[in-house]
């Protein structure tokens, strides 16, 4: 066996750049390093051709209409802020209703949250047991003074991918515009902004094989046109909504990336899907009282989230060192609170603590699902045997009737 | 976060993990944390006549520094006094292990752990004296 180790399964905190990416992004580094704002020289032109190019590359995996609605931007972190930020500045004369879910990621949560301190109201819609927000909710939540809705396409911890299509129909009908966190679910499942009604979406070159710090957004340029209030003052670039130098080396290795996921995406989601469906069997084969957080049948191809029941999360992760992989736990956090998705899902939070997420991507291979399977099921097994939680349950007291004393 | 060699030595190999008899009379069991926190320890000590530690087992749920802390104590306990047992303090055990801040409650919870045990045992002492 010649596995590299520590294994990554960690695919939704980042992935590696593609050996194709990293082929095309290595000569604007050195000759052809010319500023894309330059008009006056072929330095300047070459590196805007190839801006252009990317930008064109990047509006076709998502079915923009021109490439004239990607706006480049340091990465997803600052695509959501501008979004949402953007929106509710240039809006705020027609309302100051801002709609989203609870499982956002922070940067949308935190944007709302600022938001709400500077006069704003934001309605924060739950989730089911399934990790999935009923679009009928999302209709009631509408009001007048509704300006934005922002529902992420596939949550980046367990994986459950919204019904945006349901939710877009509503929004457009309504004359609500629609933000999407599209970050974890591009080129993993279907994702098209015309056919979804989709009018800002924020993704990252570092989740699809591209290179870090890299993002962009898209924001519709008819029916509706979307506008915003820019949140970065300087030279203008990105058609005035982000100021900035473009990253000519990163634009390129995006473009590459986006290429490659749209003409690879689905093939890939298939043998991925397949890999986590043997890592959850054979787990499930070996463990009892293993539960899947989230709904399996709207799901990332490469997602499980799985609890194993007393065991706690770090614990685990310790013991499986040669897995890189991350959990829901507590500990694994400075806030000591266990994952704010999972408590959502009301998984409760002794199994919160006892997550782990398996992240399979692109150079995941079946020989090391089932390495990372077989050494889960060890340790588990093995941490079990040291759990007073696990001995409480064979004997048969249900822990639930047990006056625990809070630390 | 990396770990210190100790935590490592601890969660990988942790010494007196098991069950002792809850019900024998010279068993003092401490049960202290909660599912709910992440983290949950049983201890336990087995007290001679003379009133000293002659074994001690653990159980942990938690993550490998709640392991190693209550792995650690075991491992102290055998052969001390209930009086010497009672003085051990979580700081030592935040300095045996190295134990970053964030971990300082392991052994917060391994130092409840041991006077829940002591004062359990003592608990059945003062109920069989009667």
């Amino acid at each position: 066996m010649t596995l590299k180790l520590p294994i990554f399964m960690d695919y939704h905190s980042t992935t590696p750049v593609d050996p194709r990416v990293l082929e095309e992004m290595i000569p604007y580094f050195t000759e052809k390093f010319g500023n894309a704002a330059s008009r006056s020289h072929a330095y300047g032109w070459t590196a805007e051709e190839a801006v252009e190019y990317a930008r064109e590359r990047i509006a076709k995996l998502i079915g923009a209409s021109s490439e004239k609605e990607i706006v480049f931007t340091s990465g997803a972190t600052e695509s959501d802020n501008l979004a949402i930020k953007g929106v509710a500045e240039f809006y705020k004369d027609k309302g100051n209703h801002i709609i989203t879910t609870v499982i956002e990621h922070k940067a949308v949560l935190d944007t709302c949250k600022r938001l709400e301190k500077e006069g704003y109201t934001v309605t924060y819609l739950g989730v089911g047991r399934d990790g999935l927000v009923d679009p009928k909710e999302v209709e009631r939540a509408i009001t007048e003074k509704t300006i934005l809705v922002s529902v992420m396409l596939a949550n980046n911890e367990i994986g459950t991918i919204q019904p945006l299509a349901e939710i877009g129909k509503i929004t457009r009908a309504r004359g609500v515009l629609l933000h999407s966190d599209a970050v974890q679910g591009i080129g993993k499942t279907p994702f098209d902004v015309n056919a979804m009604n989709v009018d800002l979406a924020s993704i990252t070159a570092h989740k699809m094989y591209g290179p870090k710090g890299f993002g962009a957004l898209y924001v519709r340029r008819s029916k509706p046109r979307v506008r915003l209030v820019s949140q970065m003052d300087g030279g203008g670039h990105e058609r005035g909504n982000r100021s900035g130098t473009l990253n000519v080396p990163s634009i390129v290795g995006f473009g590459k990336a986006a290429e490659i996921m749209r003409l690879e995406g689905a093939e890939e989601a298939k043998r991925l899907a397949a890999l986590r469906d043997r890592l959850l069997a054979r787990l499930t084969k070996e463990l009892d009282e293993v539960y899947v957080n989230g709904s399996m049948e709207h799901r990332l191809p490469g997602n499980l989230n799985v609890s194993f029941n007393f065991v706690e999360g770090e614990g685990l992760m310790m013991a499986i060192k040669d897995v890189a992989v991350s959990s829901g736990s507590a500990c694994t956090s400075a806030s000591l609170e266990p994952s704010y998705v999972l408590r959502a899902l009301g998984v409760g939070d002794e199994l919160a603590h006892s997550s782990i997420r398996f992240g399979l991507g692109r150079f995941t291979t079946e020989e090391e699902v089932d390495f990372v399977a077989d050494l889960v099921v060890s340790k588990v097994k093995k941490l079990r045997e040291l759990s007073p939680l696990y001995e409480m349950h064979k004997e048969g007291i249900d822990l639930k009737s047990v006056a625990w004393v809070a630390h | 976060m990396a770990y210190s060699e100790k935590v490592v030595d601890h969660a990988e190999n942790p010494r007196n993990v098991g069950t002792l008899d809850k019900n024998d009379p010279n068993v003092g069991t401490g049960l202290v944390g909660a599912p709910a926190c992440g983290d949950v320890m049983r201890l336990q000590i087995k007290v001679t006549d003379e009133g000293i530690i002659e074994d001690a087992k653990f159980k942990t749920f938690g993550c490998g520094s709640a392991i190693a802390s209550s792995s650690l104590a075991t491992e102290w306990l055998k052969g001390k006094t209930l009086e010497e047992a009672e003085a051990i303090k979580n700081t030592q055990i935040v300095e045996e292990l190295n134990l970053p801040p964030v971990k300082i409650h392991c052994s917060v919870l391994a130092e409840d752990a041991i006077k829940s045990a002591i004062d359990d045992f003592r608990k059945k002492r003062a109920a069989k004296g009667k």
